[in-house]
């Protein structure tokens, strides 16, 4: 029987959290979705781009500010029956047995003692997990402990298995393990589950696992693109039509945002102070660039070249990436990062020549960097308190992203010597203290 | 090593919320006082078979004993679970009850049994009965606020994701309380109960035998039995006492808490590794027993059975944006108006009416003696065991000892070295403001050595090669290395030790030896006499005066201390 309802539908949903000043927090713009039966999609973006907050809200753990989430036509008002969730952390409990811990979303449904344990027991059968019923989570590898949260989530015969991050807190080798028995799984239908939303930052995954992927921007989380893959599975990672998706996807991710062109070219003083700093660590600028500057990149890197060189996710090396951008010692454009004259200079120069060059650089294309400077030169003690500059930020962000912009010019300034701050009693200084 | 953390559940500096609840607080004992005194009269005659000091009675009146701990412990643990569990889960209770906890932690314990006691005899008049609950009331009191701050707090950091999974898997919220915020809060609520227990046998003493104005009360129990022997001046008995006490506490220990101990470390959810598992042959023999399966099958069962017949509501819970309702606000808001309105009359009616200005002063000179004497007894204490603490911390070997010594001297009730006391001074024409004031830290500088041993045993061992490696010693080693190291944990100890010594105050300024009797200035024994005599208002005087100075202390002194030593030296 062919099924014409969507499993799931989103449409137009927003979200958006109350800030304590009483303006708003806007994660989630214009999402709209469908996910129908026999399909995996994937969401796809860094951290902060919202994904996990739409998985929650079709999971019914938070409502929408805004827009209608549909499942099988009905509005979702609270976790819906048919849905289930598997955990980045797991989210076992320790207290619980693996047979207990499987068994929780049957008790809490109130069926039959007898069929909660025939069903638990033929959920831990059909996961692996034989043999481990009495177990209990601590007792577990990592990857053992995710078989159990995909036992859990698969006893309750959910229609939609929700993902998130499911393998991002394990090691390479478990994660692959547990993927490809996961796809073997679900290409022989032998779960009772009939589409899957997959939270992930790994752009590998999502092409090795998806049959659509929506690439998510941030600020406000919103999806920029929809990509579908049409390879046959199983697929394999060195195919070049897969290696050629993947360029892709870091060409669409790397893509500059429009509507804001003026954001590299022009700088006026006081204008965007406001535009939060990623907490990035001069030490890894500096390795950026040495890397990209040396054979074989030779100043020009293909980003899932040096991707797979580094051993970085993209959610570690897009803000590196970005912000030697931002600083102007590199080029990001078309998944290339291409180091400028000056990025190239910083490359080969010796600490002093690296500082002086950073310090120029900090302070003209950073506009906080510039402003607590200019601050602390004009005043005659040459001190001011962090609150100030906390205070100011906040009429554009919210207090811990304050908090963490100012932490992450500190930094480079501290790398820089332009200015240094006194922990003890939140004070920015000119002077080093004795 | 658990470590008991103080204040993580209260940043600000004090709030109208906590002005709120001191005037409830006091003013509810004010009221109790002032209506215990009418109640007063017809309850003074009440006869209980006499107690013997022949050692011969001694294992029933520690059995007695043991039921009264239990059943203050099975007290505290409903109040923990209800009073705790509502102050987290309502956003508008919790502003005043947490704070209402934190004043009721400072009422000394013996304000609670004076005032008390009436009432609880008048629930039963003539009957031993009353006294019972008046005795098992005052070790709730014992027992019962530090329970609920930990679960509470608990309950306010269960991790979001496990959270986030039992309302995905659709537990309603009876059976994620009893499945997921119950077992996440045991390990921290059983240490916390260990806790309680030494606070209960410190008060051993004046919780079974009571006296207040006219009305003598001694409960068959070893508390009673050390009164006695005291009054009697008998030294033999006393000896007894302390033998029984070490059998009674040594047995809860092993058939108690260790078990309880080894049971609960499945429930930890961080799992560090190379943590020893705590072990207990009774929880093996426990586990073993056929008839203690069966019960555990059972208990399993009624919770699962409890939580099939409670229904759940299908509606995200987690959402904290859920819109207040208008007419509930303005209930709790004349509710609580009407508290403190009453709290004050009450406050007014027995302090300030019945209270010269004098001696308002002269209690605040009194309370600052106390105080003066608490702070240079945690001086002191400090010195002596910080550096034992540090070089036993260092030694897993000598810890493993350490620390059930230590954990009985913590539960040592100060009734118990008056005869020392008493004598020493008499003998040499002591001056009782000094040489009283040990007693006061007797069972509370404990808390100081727990902690830095605590403190000394997680300092990490790479940081004590890097010091032995760069030759690091001496006088430089210990401001260096070792004091910071332990900073945070020796202020969590001071700050345990300096709320108990302001609770041991009561027993300790006033000594008594047979009928020699030796007192020193201060609040303590002024609430002491106030008792003695049947004074109410006296006694709400007192205790709300002692109150407000360790409110007061803690939020100026000891949380500042605790947040500073906690951002700048806690190791990660």
């Amino acid at each position: 029987m062919m099924n014409n309802t969507p499993l799931l539908q989103c449409n137009d949903v927003r979200k958006a959290f109350p800030k304590p000043d009483g303006a708003e927090l806007l994660v989630l713009e214009g999402m709209n979705l469908e996910l129908r039966e026999g399909q995996i999609v994937g969401l796809l973006g860094r951290s902060g781009s919202g994904k996990s907050t739409l998985l929650r809200l079709i999971a019914g753990l938070s409502e929408p500010s805004a827009g209608h989430l549909r499942y099988l036509g009905q509005p979702i008002s609270g976790p819906a029956p048919g849905i289930a969730m598997v955990f980045q952390s797991f989210a076992l409990f320790p207290w619980l047995s693996v047979f207990e811990n499987v068994a929780l979303g049957l008790e809490a449904q109130r069926l039959p003692r007898a069929d909660i344990r025939k069903r638990s027991l033929a959920a831990i059968d059909l996961i692996g997990l034989d043999g481990f019923e009495s177990a209990y989570p601590r007792e577990l590898s990592g990857g053992m402990r995710q078989r159990v949260g995909f036992a859990r989530a698969l006893v309750v015969h959910p229609n939609i298995l929700l993902m998130d991050e499911p393998f991002s807190a394990l090691d390479v080798l478990t994660a692959e393990t547990l993927r490809t028995d996961f796809l073997d799984l679900w290409a022989e239908g032998r779960m009772p589950i009939k589409g899957v939303i997959l939270v992930t930052h790994n752009i590998e995954e999502a092409v090795l696992m998806c049959d659509r992927i929506l690439v998510f921007g941030s600020n406000p989380g919103r999806i920029l693109s929809e990509i579908k893959v049409s390879l046959p599975q199983p697929r394999n990672r060195l195919d070049p039509s897969f290696r050629e998706l993947v360029e892709r996807i870091y060409v669409e991710m790397t893509a500059r945002p429009q509507g804001n062109p003026s954001a590299r070219h022009e700088r006026f003083p006081g204008l965007g102070i406001g535009s939060q700093l990623p907490q990035v660590s001069s030490n890894l600028l500096a390795g950026l660039m040495e890397t990209v500057a040396a054979a074989p990149f030779n100043g020009n890197a293909d980003l899932p070249d040096i991707a797979s060189d580094l051993q970085m996710e993209i959610d570690e090396l897009f803000p590196v990436a970005e912000t030697l951008q931002m600083l102007r010692f590199a080029e990001l454009e078309g998944g290339d990062l291409k180091l400028t004259e000056e990025g190239l200079a910083f490359a080969h120069a010796d600490i002093d020549e690296r500082k002086r060059i950073f310090l120029r650089h900090l302070l003209t294309y950073v506009p906080l960097a510039a402003h607590i400077r200019r601050v602390l030169d004009e005043r005659a003690s040459h001190s001011a308190r962090k609150s100030r500059f906390i205070d100011e930020l906040e009429d554009f962000m919210s207090e811990e992203a304050a908090d963490q912009t100012l932490r992450a010019v500190l930094r480079w300034a501290r790398y820089a010597e332009a200015f240094a701050y006194d922990d003890e009693n939140a004070m920015f200084s000119l002077e080093n203290p004795t | 090593m658990n470590r008991f953390e103080p204040f993580v559940f209260l940043r600000d500096l004090a709030s109208r919320w906590d002005v709120l609840a001191f005037i409830v607080v006091i003013g509810l004992i004010a009221f109790l006082g002032e209506t215990s005194r009418g109640l007063f009269a017809p309850l003074s005659a009440l006869d209980i078979t006499p107690l013997s000091l022949d050692p011969i009675h001694l294992p029933e009146y520690a059995a007695r004993t043991t039921f009264r701990m239990l059943a203050g412990l099975a007290l505290s643990l409903v109040f923990t679970l209800t009073y705790a569990t509502w102050a987290a889960k309502s956003e508008r209770a919790g502003k005043l009850l947490v704070p209402i906890l934190d004043i009721l932690q400072s009422v000394p314990i013996l304000g609670f049994i004076s005032i008390t006691v009436v009432f609880f005899m008048s629930l039963a008049p003539g009957r031993v009965l009353g006294a019972e609950f008046a005795a098992i009331f005052a070790i709730f009191t014992s027992q019962a606020w530090n329970m609920a701050f930990s679960f509470y707090q608990s309950l306010r950091t269960v991790p979001l994701e496990l959270m986030e999974a039992a309302e995905s898997f659709r537990l309603s919220p009876w059976m994620r309380f009893w499945q997921l915020e119950v077992p996440f809060g045991m390990p921290a609520l059983i240490w916390n109960m260990m806790m309680s227990m030494s606070g209960g046998w410190f008060f051993v003493v004046a919780s079974e035998s009571i006296s207040v104005g006219h009305t003598t009360v001694a409960l068959p129990g070893v508390g009673s039995y050390i009164a006695l022997a005291i009054a009697q001046k008998n030294l033999h008995a006393i000896g007894w006492a302390i033998g029984t006490m070490l059998v009674v506490i040594l047995l809860y220990d092993q058939l108690l808490f260790r078990p309880l101990v080894a049971w609960v470390d499945r429930f930890r959810v961080e799992q560090e590794p190379g943590v020893v598992v705590p072990s207990s042959w009774a929880l093996t023999m426990m586990r073993r027993s056929r008839l203690i399966q069966a019960a555990t099958v059972a208990f399993h069962s009624i919770v699962l059975w409890t939580s099939r017949a409670v229904k759940r509501t299908d509606k995200p819970t987690l959402d904290a944006a859920a819109s207040p309702r208008r007419s509930h606000d303005l209930l709790w808001v004349l509710l609580i108006v009407a508290a403190v309105v009453l709290g004050l009359w009450h406050i007014v009616a027995v302090l300030i009416k019945n209270t010269p200005l004098v001696e308002a002063l002269q209690v605040c000179g009194l309370a600052t003696l106390t105080m003066l004497r608490v702070f240079i007894l945690i001086a002191l204490a400090s010195l002596v065991w910080v550096p034992i603490g540090v070089w036993v911390g260092m030694r897993p070997r000598a810890a493993q000892i350490v620390q059930p010594i230590a954990q009985f001297m913590a539960a040592f009730p100060a009734n118990l070295l008056f005869p020392i006391a008493v004598y020493g001074i008499v003998t040499w024409k002591l001056n009782p403001d000094i040489y009283l004031s040990p007693l006061m830290i007797l069972g509370t500088q404990w808390y100081i050595l727990f902690n830095v041993i605590a403190g000394a045993s997680a300092i990490p061992a790479e940081m004590r090669y890097v010091a032995a490696n760069f030759r690091v010693t001496g006088w430089l080693w210990w401001r260096k290395v070792a004091l910071p190291a332990i900073l945070p944990f020796y202020v969590t100890g001071a700050i345990t030790a300096s709320g108990g010594s302001w609770n041991a105050a009561i027993v300790a300024e006033l000594a008594t030896w047979g009928d020699t009797q030796v007192q020193a200035r201060g609040l303590g024994s002024y609430i002491a006499e106030a008792t003695t005599a049947g004074d109410f208002h006296r006694i709400v005087l007192g205790i709300g005066t002692m109150s407000l100075f360790v409110v007061v202390i803690n939020r100026l002194f000891w949380r500042p201390l605790y947040y500073y030593a906690e951002r700048k030296y806690r190791l990660t």
